[in-house]
Formats: structure tokens, C-alpha cells, sequence
């Protein structure tokens, strides 16, 4: 309750302040109003909730357990993008397949499908026919890497596809945890919005009862002939609203207090200058990340392919939505844009939402290959965003804080084995940081 | 009463009235500036007032941005992520094999390729700049058929008909004109033009031809190896600069010079030559000698070894000395010269003959091909055309109008031609005399292929598809002949014999270099070679000595041909030896500068052949008494915006005889009353006693003891004399992770300039022009300090006092000892740079980088004046936006020069400090690429551009905190014997090593100081 006095007086006197300072409103395109942003974008520990995710499900599935995890990398990289396990997504669902076919025609049909299919396979040819003639490309994975695959199919099998959900998205646990207990907190202010009107109200009820109470009481009175004149003078008494306004006293509060709140404000509008956090253009193609992210799990890395091995992230190509659209959803006028691009030769021009300064040097493959952040620890709830918004508010600050929070993602990698034990004699107990590494110095980000 | 200041204020002259109450009289600009540069203060607090609103009121409207992915992502293009193609430079002198970086699909740097036997990974400042030419927007960008005087655009089918139809009916000679050509398959190209125009020749010329060298070896450039010669003698030839093959004999020259405990030897070099060349500022001795005296010089040294011939005119000591060295070193020792006098070059090989140096030092079984050029030939061809034999001729990426001494004759005769056609890539100097203009693609749109040395082929592959409506000339050649294949296909033909499978050909393409041979024998001379004493003969007619000497040189930016002339790169690369940038000058020896009472930048005029030309003197240590030299490659007139008129053209003062161009003459000289100002980059001339900056001393001192030869300063303290770092105001830092450092080998550095261009390309760095560099304000991160010798020492303090002294050691000698110092941000541990910063845009970097944020950085220049190495830059202008700075910074301006520009390093703003990073683009990229395969970097795999590009390996990057590194290893060796630190007193403890430079030779500069 206190705290939202306290958030909704700033806004009160927001609004005097626009008629005295003009231009204040300074959150860029729609963006919502700048106290209301949420200013830590970073969950630390999403990543930390996304490994036992990974790791539990060998145990679960209870075989070779060096083997399902492998299996689990090479799917995750090969197959996610066409396949689920309990569902049928492009391609069929691979649940039971160690049952449905033999491991001797599962290899040389992932080898090359093409192959299996010109070979006159029964099986191979309906299948073939039941999806639309679409090929499934070649792989070139060794007999040890499909077993694997199929070793975590199998481990994976019968879990309810909602718990799939919750495998893949539990890296973002944290993130949409935090977007719930935002919800909840929203919830709760509804009630006590309306509490606050009910009170305001029954208030300016009591009050003007008051007034027509005391007005009558003083025409009761003045109808008596009885009066002295001292309670004349009470009664005809008027409250010197002049000496209000001459009290010293008063006006220097009142002074001080709107000083300090044009100061709050300015400074509060001035940082936020070229803050662009909830920017959410209109794209000029209606992309559901939630429906390819999130309810068809496709893996981000399947579009923006060199997010693992570049500075960009790299928007995709119209030819990358062919793979599956030139089959699926044809007849959709939004997918009709992408032939249209196609045909004619031009590009589709994406908004672009992410923005950084050209002084700052960002390199994704740095975040996702080598430090093993999930996607949505900068980008947010991204398989919940029907149209994506700025989720972080990737300011400096906010670039920094992480840094300084984030714990080294050294494990297993050569190069920081050494920093590692020198960072462990000389301050056992701290965490290994981003930043105890060097990384909050100028040339990490700007040269 | 009253008081008044002065007259004007009594007689309150309007003048006066005006700035009276001003607090500063305004100051006027040499450049009129477009950027407010100097808005009064009380304007500068509106406009900052008015600018905090404005910023308020426009961050309401974040300009929207566009993200534009493929249509059809090709598969081997990421973006952000540098794809290399193997490719080759050439352009008619200087041959290099290089890798192209591309970012998405654009090329914006070459680096030498590792796997070229030729040019093994260096590259010369030349071909670092040339990627710049791509983008030049004075190319012409579409083929152009001439009406009256002005070249109309036209449909390349027209210009076809067109030229097919006049082909045919031409009944006199058709000549194609071209620089050398050393493709293989466009010569197979010509030959098929030739059989479909029977009556067509092909003449080659070079701008700085080497035809005496030819016919003395008939026909053929002799390969040079240069790294098994222990006495090396030049006579004129500037085979480190610019003189047939630099990057090569660079390279090999540079392992006979490199010395450690272990292998306390190197190689003598002796020149003898007029203007100070770089191969003349590299040598252990150096003679100058008038260009009239070079073929007594010959003779002298072909009669000291063989002991044949006549008497010669020259006696020297030193040549004397060479002799003897000479001689002592048979079959391990070479003679080269630069004359263009079939005589003189007669002599050298037999000279060379006479070591046993043949299939040593010079391999006659794989001569070079890149210097073809027949003058009798071109001369015979501008005879022609003036007498109206010649029906039809084809300029070739040749520019004769401009670059040939008989330019004159080239032009009335182009006159006279019924059919001209210019295939030159722009409207240049002779394509716009030409009738019609079919542009060549750039190297970098072309295929193509290349033999430099009998059987070391490389291929050229287009990296960018053609940014205008050119054709390649070979495919224009083939179109004209009747032929309609692509040249692609034509070239993939043609090598179908070496390269059999595609797999073989693949191969070829991806390394970009090969072995075996595809060239046919070069045609033979005209004249045929002298026996040595028909040479020795010619050479003993005393010489014409009479009058001032005129030497024309060319330049290691620039070339003789002056086809890079637009390319501001070059332009701005100081001379290594004057430092001068942008043009060029009248070198002249002081003494003849104080006969005539000339100043430095006093204009006079030389005149010779009936043509003269007004060009600035520079007063230039080492040049030969009585003579003068002037580069070629200058005074462009339809070159681009930026090569236009910078200097003036010397080639018409050449020189023509029977045998060819000589590049000497004998000059009339007169002062005018003009003053031009030179660009000098460094003005200050000697060493002065420094010896904390830059160290050198003998061989033999070396070979006593090589803890002797570098001087360690010791400061005083309460304990004695300590070493400066035992004293510190600052903490140390440790560096857990990587310690970046440099050694630079002053030894091997030979001051070419290619590391310059190299950072320059890599790193952003705007280009200034002419004004700005008088002005000081050079952006160029590295630089290449060149000291003189002085003639004076500190002993003559008790007798001409320390004043006195110190005034004439400011004077360089007349034969002055040069030596070349790399200097770059030393990237100090106790950088005075950082302490100084008030806004923290200068820090450290846990890795022992010099960090600087131009993003914080408000532009007080603290740091740079704080810096002792002088290596911090400031911005003052707005070079991407400022058209001041349009002509020469062009690369910068539009949106087609920007495709050169590094993505990865921020172009910097006006008002901001700039300086060397040491490439920690390229430093983060390594470590990422290492943490992403989970390893350590390897040694090697980071480098710095400079270290990169480097020819003689003079410069080694690396991590001193890796034991293994090179340069760990390097350091460790050479610690306490030739590694020093420049200013190692103020203990500011960079992590740039030098180690001092060794002489073989027993200078007078040591002899005193050892005394």
C-alpha cells in the first residue's frame, strides 16, 4: 500500500510537471513509462537452473548415462528442429521408434533418407508419402552418434509433452518466474486499486456529509435569536485562507518539495535518454516467436544460425523459412509475403528491435558457445512473445552488473583451467566473475 | 582626462572599434572549417543550453532501424565473421601474393600469403594500400565512346560493334601498349587477339624499366637470392625499396641480417648511389656517387676483381674494400645495379660471373618475369604512330601520356592513330585521348594469373563481384578477337595441362599459389647483349660531368608509374627517408642548397629537354654532391581527387638514348621567388646522443661480447646505481592471464613503411592531406622514426661548449648513418598516460594493454602531452564528414568508400585521442576463437597488423606471459644484450622491446664513441 503511494505521487506530479517543463515524456515509442521498467534484466542463476534440467533426465531414463547426454547435445543440434519426441512437429514423433524400427534401418535412414526411400523401402516410401514427400536431410553422424540419439529418445519417451515444456524452458525458469511473480504482484495491486477507490469514495461521501452537516447546524444556529455576540463571531467565523497562502512556513515546504521533485524527475528523464527497454515495433511480417519458439521448440540456432559461431546473431534468411514453408501453412497471407520477397528479389526489411551504440562492440558466440547463457537471459521470455519486444535494457549498467554477478563459465574449457586455480589461491571463496577476469575494462567492449 | 592605448583608439579608426571589446582577436583559420571550430564561449553555453533541450525532444524519436537479412544466405558467409581468399597483386612492378579478408562479401584488407615462396607471407606498403583502390571513385564505371571532347557513357555492345567494325578495316599495325604482363593466360589472350589481327604487336614498357638488365642477360631478369650472399654490393639499385622484387630480396636480405648469440654474423652491404635511398639508408657502407660516375664505378669494381679491363677513372677506399670482400667471398657474394645502361649491367654480370656467384646468389634457371618493359621497342612504337604506320593501338593499363618520357611524342602520335581504345580502369592522362574506353576490372573482380619467377605461378580470383559496368580486359581482348568464352573458362582451359581435376585446380585456387610453368620465353631484345670488354670499353670514354646532376628515383609508396596515385594511403605514407608525404621535391645536398642560398621549401625550377618543372627543395643528407633527385609518380592531372596535382611530373626529364630511358640527366637549375611547403612528418633530423631512444653498434663489438653493445641507464639511488625499474612510484600489476608485448628488431627492420599501411587499413585511420600534416595532426597510429648520424660528438663539448655542440649535432652528416625506429604506443605497465586522464578514458588492462575508450574521452589531450613516445593522436576534425577532408579522405565519405572500413574498430569522432591499440580486435577475436574450442591460444595465431604485414619479420607480437611464445623466448635470449626499452630511464616500462641495431662495419660515428 505504501509503496504505491509512493509510485503513484511521483506520477501525480508528472503531470504538473509537464505543464511546467514540456517536453518530459521521454520513453521512446510506446515504451512504457520508465519508473515502471524493471530494471534488472539479468536473473543470475537461470543458467544454474537450467543444468539440473539436463541432468536429471539420464537418471529418469535410467541407461548408459554418458550416452543420453551425448545424445541429448547431438538432438538438441540435429533433430530439435524437425522432431519432438512425444509429439509430431515437422517430422513424425520419435517416441517408440527404437520399437517401431530396427537400430540396422535407422542409421542408414538418417545417413541418407534419400537413399532408403530410392531403394524401394516399404516402410521408407509411406512414410515418405504420409509427410508430404518432404525429405529429411542427410547427416553425417557416426552408428555411435545416432545410437546415442536414440538412447536419449528412448530415456525420453512417455514424459508428458507440458514436461518437455518445462525441460526446455527451464533454463528461462527464473526469467518467467520472475514475469509470475510480476503477475501476482499486478494482481494484488488490482484489488488494492479498487480497495483505494472504494476508500476515496466512501471518503468524499463523509466529507460532504460533513460539509451539508455543518451547514445545517449553521442555519440552526443562525435561526436563534438567543446568540451572544461571541458566538456570533464563532459562528460567522470564516477560515483566512490569505494567511495561509502569506505562511513562510508553507510556501518554503511547498517550495522545497517541488524543486526536489522537478530535480527526482529531471534526473530520472535525463538517464533515460535513448532507453529503448519494451520497444515493440510492429514487424512487417506477423513472426510468432511463440509459436515457433515455444510451442513448436524449434531451436533458436536453426534461424539464427551463427549465434554460436558469431558476433551476430543473424537474422534469417528468407531461404531458412523455405525449409519448412514451402510446405506448411502455404496458403497464409503472411507467409505470402515471404514468396512475394522471393519473387520479386527484395529482402524483407526486418525492424530491427536490439540496438546497440556502434561504440559497443557486442559478441554473441562470446555469450551463447563459450559463456553457455540461454538465450532469454538477455532476450527474455522469448517463446512467450507473439511479437518480441526489448526485454533487457542493455545500458551499460545493465552490461556491467552482469558482469560483475555472472560467474565464469570455466568449466571444461582449457583456456581457464590455470586463471582458475590462481584465482582459487588467491581468493578462495569469491566467485570467479566476469569481471574478476577482466571483463568490466574498456577494450572488452569498446575499441 | 584620457588615456588611449594608441592612435587608432584616438582617432577610433572603425578597425580598431571593431575588436576593441573583443577578449580574443578571432583567429583565422589556414582551412576554412565547417565545424564551428571556433564558436565564441557565450554561444557555446546557448548552444549546449539549446542542445540538452534538443536531445530531450529528439530522444522522443529513436530513428527506426532496419534489419536486413539474405534473400538466399550463400553458405559460406556469416555474418561478422572474415572469410580469407587467396589472391595476387600486380600491377605492372610489384609482385605480391596475398590473402584478402572479406566481410560479408566485401574486401577491406590484404595480408601477405604465408604459402607465396615469393613474398612468404609480407607484403609491401604498395599492395597493403591497394584494397583502397577498389572502392576509388575515379574509376570509370562504365565503358564510354568519345564525341567531340567528351567521353559518352555507351552500352558495352556498341563499343564492341563498334571496335570489331574498325578492327576489321584497319589496314596498318595494331599495337597493344602495356606495363609487363606476367599472366600467362592473358598472353595466350593477346596471342589469340594477334591471330585474329594478324598485324598486331604487343609492346610492354615499364615506367622504371630494367631493359639494360635485360639485354645484359639476354632477356631475362636473373632471380636474386639475396639470403646467401654474405657481401652484398648495389650499385644504385634500391633492391629493398623498390628495384624489381622488394618484398622478396627484403625478406632474404633480412635473414642474412638477423643475429643472435649464437650466430654472430651478417652480411655486408655496400652501396653506391645518388639519392638516399632505402636500400642506400639500410647499408653498412655507403658511397654516393654521381649517376655520370656510376659506370667508372662499375669498371673500377669489375677491374678490383676480375683484374681485367682498363684503367677507371673512380678511386674510393671503400670501393677498394668492397673488392677485397668480394673477392674473399666467392660464390657467397652478389653484385646489383640500378642503371638502366646496358653497359654498366654488362659488367655486373660479369662480375658476378666471375665470383662463382652464378647458381648461388643469382639463378639464371628461374629469372624473374616481372620486369619485361623493351624501351627500344616503345620508342620505336611512338615513332610510328607519329609517322602514321600504326592503325589501330590498345592501351593497356598503361598510361604512356603520362608516364613515358616521351610523352609528348605519345600524345600527337595518339592523334595521329585512326583507332584508339583505352582499356585503363579510368579516364586517365591517355585514356581521355582515346576514342573509346573499355575499363578493366580491379584486381580484386578479376580472375587471373600470374608468373613472377620461372615456374612459381599464382592465381587471382575476384572476391566482390564488379562494383561498376566494367569488363575485364582479357574478356574485352576475346570479345574483339571473335572469341566469347568468359575468361574464367579461358583460364580454367588454359591450365587444364597443370591442373588436370577440379580438385587440382580447387586446391590451386584456395592456396593461390602453385608450381610449374605456363609462360612462353620472353621475345628477344633488340639490341644484344656487350661482351664485358666492349663494356668495359664503352664505360672508359670519360663521362659528360658538366652541370648539375639530375637522379630520378621512384618511390616505395608511390611508383613510377604513378597508377596509385589516387590512392591517399600512399599518398600519406612518409618517404622513409625525408618523411615527406603528399608530392614531391628537389632532394638537394646541403652544400649545393648553401652555395645557392637555397631554403628548404623554396621552389626552383629544373629544366631539361626542353620541359621544366617547378618543384620545392628538400635539403636531403647523403645525396651525392652536384646532383639532385626527384621521384617519379607525381603530378598526376587526371588521376582522381586525390592524386591530382600533387607534385609535379619528372618522367619527360629522362633521359632517351640508343639503349633506352636512363633515368638521369643533366639539369639547368633556377630559384624562383615561390615557397611551397613540404609535408614532412618528422623534422627533426639526428639522434642528437640519444641514446635511450635508439641504440646501434658494431659487428665486432657484438662479436666480442654481446653484453656490450646496448647501454643500460642506471639511476642514482641511496643503494648505488640501481636499474630504473628498482625505483617506482606505482604498483606493479600482475597480469594472471596474457601479457601482450612487441620486440622490435631494429636490425631487421629496414623502414619500409608496409607496417604503417597495414595499421592504417586495419585500424580506421583517417587520412589528413597535405595541410594537416604541416599542421602536425597526422593520424597515422605507428610511425617509422628515421635518426641521422651527426659528424658531431660530445667531446667537442670542451671546446665548442654544450650549446654550440648540440647545434651542429642537430646537422646530419653529407653521408649521414641512418637508422629506421618503429614507434608505437609502448603500451607502458606505468603508463604516465593514465594518470593524467581526469575523465578515466585511458586505463590498464589486466592483460598490460594501454586501454583507450573513445567513448569517455572528452579531448583534453592530457595524455598526449603527458606521453613521452609522442604516439597519441587527436581527432581534430570530423575526417568522415567534413568535406574539407573529402578529397582525401574519400574512403570515409561515401557510402562506396566505407566498404573498406574495419567493422570491428569504431571510426572516431571529431574531438576525441586516439592511438595504437595493438590491435585488441584482433587480440579479442584470437582469445575467442581459443575459449570456443576450449584451449589456450596458440603463439602465432595473434598478431598485430604491423607484425603481420612486416616482410622482414622485424616485428614479433605475443604473450609474455606464455614461456613458449616467440617472443617470450626472444626476450629471455636477448635480455641484458640487445633488448632495450626507448626512454628506459623514466622507467614508465613499456611493453614494446627494441634491440639495438648492429653495423657491419667500423663507422666513424663508433669509432669515436668506442675511442
Amino acid at each position: 500500500m505504501n509503496s504505491i503511494r509512493l509510485r503513484s505521487l511521483p506520477h501525480l506530479l508528472l503531470a504538473l510537471l509537464l505543464t511546467f517543463a514540456g517536453a518530459q515524456q521521454v520513453a521512446a515509442q510506446g515504451a512504457s513509462a520508465t519508473a515502471d521498467v524493471k530494471k534488472e534484466g539479468v536473473v543470475p542463476g537461470a543458467t544454474a537452473a537450467a543444468t539440473p534440467a539436463t541432468v536429471a533426465a539420464p537418471a529418469a531414463g535410467g541407461g548408459d548415462a554418458a550416452a543420453i547426454a551425448a545424445g541429448d547435445a547431438l538432438f538438441k543440434g540435429n533433430c530439435a528442429q524437425c522432431h519432438a519426441v512425444n509429439e509430431q512437429v515437422v517430422g513424425p514423433a520419435l517416441a517408440g521408434i527404437s520399437k517401431r524400427r530396427p537400430i540396422t534401418w535407422l542409421i542408414p535412414w538418417v545417413k541418407n533418407s534419400s537413399k532408403v526411400v530410392a531403394s524401394g523401402d516399404e516402410y521408407a516410401v509411406a512414410l515418405f508419402n504420409k509427410f508430404n514427400k518432404q525429405q529429411m536431410p542427410s547427416f553425417a553422424l557416426s552408428d555411435k552418434e545416432i545410437t546415442s540419439i536414440i538412447a536419449y529418445v528412448t530415456s525420453e519417451e512417455g514424459k508428458a509433452s507440458t514436461v518437455a515444456t518445462a525441460g526446455v524452458t527451464a533454463g528461462n525458469a527464473a526469467a518467467t518466474d520472475g514475469q509470475e511473480a510480476g503477475g501476482a504482484e499486478a494482481g494484488a495491486g488490482k484489488y488494492v486499486d479498487i480497495l483505494l477507490i472504494v476508500l476515496v469514495v466512501v471518503l468524499i461521501v463523509l466529507v460532504v456529509t460533513l460539509v451539508i452537516i455543518g451547514n445545517l447546524m449553521k442555519d440552526v444556529l443562525r435561526g436563534r435569536k438567543d446568540l451572544d455576540g461571541r458566538d456570533v463571531e464563532i459562528l460567522e467565523q470564516r477560515f483566512d485562507w490569505g494567511k495561509l497562502y502569506r505562511s513562510p512556513v508553507l510556501r518554503g515546504i511547498v517550495g522545497v518539495v517541488f524543486a526536489l521533485v522537478l530535480l527526482y524527475e529531471g534526473v530520472q528523464s535525463v538517464m533515460a535518454v535513448g532507453l529503448t527497454q519494451g520497444y515493440q515495433p510492429t514487424q512487417p511480417i506477423a513472426f510468432s516467436h511463440k509459436l515457433h519458439a515455444g510451442e513448436h521448440q524449434i531451436n533458436c540456432a536453426y534461424c539464427h544460425t551463427s549465434v554460436y559461431k558469431s558476433k551476430s546473431a543473424n537474422i534469417p534468411s528468407a531461404n531458412i523459412c523455405m525449409n519448412c514453408h514451402s510446405q506448411i501453412k502455404t496458403e497464409s497471407p503472411e507467409i505470402k509475403k515471404i514468396y512475394r520477397a522471393i519473387e520479386r528479389k527484395q529482402p524483407i526489411q526486418w525492424v530491427r528491435i536490439h540496438n546497440l551504440p556502434d561504440l559497443a562492440y557486442f559478441n554473441h558466440s562470446q555469450h551463447t558457445q563459450v559463456a553457455g547463457l540461454q538465450c532469454q537471459t538477455c532476450h527474455g521470455p522469448i517463446q512467450n512473445m507473439e511479437v518480441v519486444y526489448q526485454y533487457s535494457a542493455l545500458t551499460m549498467g545493465w552490461c556491467i552488473n552482469c558482469h560483475r554477478e555472472m560467474p565464469l563459465n570455466t568449466k571444461d574449457n582449457k583456456y581457464y583451467d590455470n586463471l582458475v586455480k590462481l584465482h582459487d589461491t588467491k581468493n578462495a571463496g569469491a566467485p570467479f566473475t566476469v569481471s574478476s577476469n577482466g571483463g568490466t575494462e574498456c577494450s572488452k567492449c569498446h575499441y | 582626462m584620457k588615456y588611449w592605448k594608441g592612435i587608432e583608439e584616438l582617432e577610433s579608426a572603425p578597425e580598431f572599434m571593431q575588436s576593441a571589446f573583443a577578449e580574443f582577436m578571432p583567429v583565422k583559420e589556414s582551412h576554412a572549417s565547417s565545424d564551428a571550430t571556433s564558436a565564441p564561449r557565450r554561444d557555446f553555453l546557448k548552444l549546449m543550453g539549446f542542445g540538452v533541450a534538443a536531445a530531450t525532444l529528439a530522444s522522443c524519436e529513436t530513428p527506426v532501424r532496419k534489419a536486413i537479412p539474405y534473400l538466399n544466405k550463400p553458405e559460406e558467409i556469416d555474418p561478422s565473421i572474415s572469410n580469407f581468399y587467396a589472391s595476387t597483386y600486380f600491377t605492372g612492378a610489384d609482385y605480391n601474393a596475398v590473402l584478402v579478408k572479406t566481410r560479408e562479401g566485401r574486401p577491406i584488407k590484404l595480408e601477405g600469403n604465408p604459402e607465396s615462396p615469393i613474398n612468404r607471407g609480407g607484403l609491401s606498403a604498395r599492395a597493403q594500400a591497394a584494397v583502397l583502390s577498389l572502392y576509388d571513385g575515379g574509376r570509370l564505371q562504365h565503358f564510354a565512346i568519345k564525341s567531340g571532347n567528351e567521353h559518352q557513357k555507351a552500352e558495352v555492345a556498341a563499343v564492341d560493334q563498334a571496335i570489331r567494325t574498325k578492327l576489321a578495316a584497319t589496314t596498318g599495325r595494331i599495337a597493344i601498349v602495356s606495363p609487363t604482363i606476367i599472366s600467362p593466360t592473358t598472353k595466350k589472350a593477346i596471342a589469340e587477339f594477334a591471330t585474329r589481327y594478324p598485324n598486331t604487336t604487343h609492346v610492354m614498357y615499364d615506367a622504371q624499366s630494367v631493359t639494360g638488365l635485360l639485354q645484359a642477360n639476354n632477356g631475362i631478369v636473373p632471380g636474386y637470392n639475396f639470403s646467401r650472399a654474405n657481401i652484398i654490393v648495389s650499385l644504385g639499385a634500391d633492391f629493398l625499396g623498390t628495384w624489381i622484387s622488394p618484398v622478396e630480396y627484403s625478406r632474404a636480405y633480412a635473414m642474412t641480417r638477423k643475429i643472435n648469440r649464437d650466430k654472430r654474423s651478417m652480411s655486408r652491404h655496400y652501396q653506391f648511389e645518388t639519392a638516399m635511398t632505402l636500400s642506400g639508408s639500410n647499408a653498412d657502407i655507403r658511397v654516393a656517387v654521381k649517376p655520370s660516375e656510376m659506370g667508372a664505378v662499375a669498371l673500377a669494381l669489375y677491374n678490383a676483381v676480375t683484374g681485367a679491363g682498363g684503367a677507371s677513372s673512380y678511386k674510393n677506399d671503400k670501393l677498394a674494400q668492397a673488392a677485397a670482400d668480394l673477392k674473399a667471398n666467392r660464390g657467397a657474394s652478389l653484385v646489383v645495379s640500378g642503371s638502366n645502361d646496358p653497359a654498366v649491367q654488362s659488367l655486373v654480370t660479369a662480375i658476378n660471373q666471375a665470383l662463382g656467384n652464378l647458381g648461388t646468389t643469382v639463378d639464371l634457371t628461374a629469372p624473374s618475369y616481372v620486369r619485361q618493359g623493351d624501351d627500344a621497342r616503345m620508342a620505336a612504337l611512338v615513332n610510328d604512330m607519329n609517322n602514321g604506320s600504326v592503325g589501330a593501338v590498345i592501351f593497356y593499363n598503361a598510361n604512356p601520356v603520362y608516364n613515358h618520357p616521351l610523352a609528348a611524342k605519345v600524345k600527337s602520335g595518339i592523334a595521329k592513330v585512326p583507332l584508339t581504345i583505352s582499356l585503363n580502369d579510368r579516364l586517365d592522362e591517355t585514356g581521355i585521348l582515346c576514342q573509346y574506353a573499355a575499363p578493366d576490372n580491379h584486381w580484386l573482380e578479376s580472375w587471373n594469373d600470374f608468373e613472377p619467377k620461372r615456374g612459381f605461378l599464382s592465381l587471382a580470383q575476384p572476391t566482390i563481384t564488379p562494383l561498376f559496368e566494367t569488363r575485364q580486359a582479357q574478356e574485352s581482348l576475346l570479345r574483339w578477337a571473335g572469341n566469347n568464352t568468359t575468361y574464367y573458362k579461358y583460364l580454367r582451359s588454359n591450365w587444364r595441362a597443370l591442373t588436370p581435376t577440379d580438385a587440382a585446380w580447387d586446391k590451386v585456387v584456395h592456396d593461390g599459389v602453385a608450381t610449374g610453368s605456363a609462360l612462353p620465353p620472353a621475345p628477344a631484345m633488340l639490341h644484344a647483349a656487350l661482351a664485358p670488354d666492349a663494356a668495359a670499353a664503352q664505360l672508359q670514354r670519360p663521362a659528360s660531368s658538366t652541370g648539375i646532376e639530375l637522379a630520378l628515383y621512384e618511390k616505395v609508396g608511390i611508383g613510377a608509374a604513378g597508377c596509385e596515385a589516387n590512392n591517399p594511403f600512399l599518398q600519406e605514407l612518409p618517404d622513409p627517408v625525408s618523411k615527406a608525404t603528399w608530392g614531391n621535391y628537389v632532394a638537394v645536398p646541403r652544400k649545393m642548397a648553401v652555395e645557392n642560398k637555397w631554403k628548404q621549401n623554396d621552389v626552383i625550377k629544373v629544366s631539361a629537354n626542353g620541359y621544366s618543372i617547378e618543384l620545392p627543395v628538400l635539403i636531403q643528407p647523403g645525396q651525392a654532391n652536384g646532383t639532385v633527385s626527384i621521384a617519379l609518380g607525381y603530378g598526376r592531372t587526371l588521376a582522381g581527387k586525390a592524386g591530382d596535382k600533387v607534385g609535379a611530373n619528372a618522367a619527360p626529364l629522362a633521359m632517351i638514348n640508343a639503349n633506352g630511358t636512363m633515368y638521369n640527366n643533366v639539369v639547368t637549375l633556377t630559384k624562383t621567388d615561390a615557397t611551397s611547403p613540404i609535408a614532412q612528418t618528422q623534422t627533426h633530423h639526428t639522434i642528437m646522443d640519444r641514446k635511450p631512444v635508439v641504440q646501434e653498434n658494431t659487428l665486432a663489438q657484438y662479436i666480442k661480447n654481446p653484453k656490450e653493445v646496448t647501454e643500460y641507464e642506471k639511476i642514482a639511488t641511496p643503494d648505488g646505481l640501481e636499474k630504473p625499474n628498482k625505483v617506482s612510484l606505482w604498483q606493479d600489476y600482475s597480469y594472471n592471464n596474457h601479457h601482450w608485448g612487441m620486440a622490435v628488431d631494429l636490425n631487421s627492420c629496414i623502414g619500409c613503411g608496409s607496417c604503417v599501411i597495414g595499421c592504417q587499413t586495419e585500424n580506421n585511420t583517417a587520412v589528413v592531406g597535405k595541410q594537416e600534416v604541416i599542421n602536425r595532426r597526422e593520424m597515422h597510429w605507428m610511425r617509422i622514426d628515421r635518426y641521422y648520424s651527426s659528424d658531431h660528438h660530445k667531446d667537442e663539448f670542451e671546446t665548442v661548449g654544450k650549446v654550440g655542440t648540440y647545434a651542429a649535432m642537430e646537422d646530419p652528416s653529407d653521408n649521414p648513418q641512418v637508422i629506421f625506429q618503429p614507434m608505437m604506443c609502448q603500451q607502458c605497465n606505468h603508463a604516465p598516460c593514465e594518470t593524467v586522464c581526469p575523465v578515466l578514458a585511458t586505463t590498464h588492462s589486466t592483460e598490460g594493454l594501454n586501454q583507450m575508450t573513445y567513448n569517455r574521452c572528452i579531448g583534453t589531450r592530457y595524455c598526449a602531452n603527458n606521453c613521452p613516445y609522442k604516439v597519441r593522436r587527436f581527432n581534430w576534425f570530423s575526417y568522415y564528414s567534413n568535406e574539407k577532408f573529402e578529397t582525401v579522405n574519400g574512403h570515409m565519405f561515401t557510402d562506396l568508400g566505407r566498404m573498406v572500413l574495419n567493422p570491428d574498430v569504431t571510426v572516431r569522432a571529431r574531438g576525441v585521442m586516439e592511438k595504437c591499440s595493438f590491435c585488441i580486435q584482433r587480440i579479442q577475436l584470437g582469445k575467442l576463437e581459443a575459449k570456443k574450442q576450449k584451449r589456450r591460444p596458440v603463439d602465432g595465431e595473434i598478431v598485430s597488423a604491423c607484425a603481420q604485414s612486416c616482410p622482414t619479420e622485424a616485428i614479433v607480437f605475443g604473450d609474455m606471459r606464455d614461456p613458449n611464445s616467440r617472443l617470450s623466448q626472444l626476450l629471455r635470449r636477448e635480455d641484458g644484450e640487445r633488448a632495450f626499452h626507448a626512454l628506459d630511464a623514466i622507467n614508465v616500462q613499456p611493453n614494446v622491446t627494441y634491440l639495438t641495431k648492429i653495423r657491419n662495419a667500423e663507422s666513424e660515428f663508433f669509432a669515436k664513441e668506442n675511442a
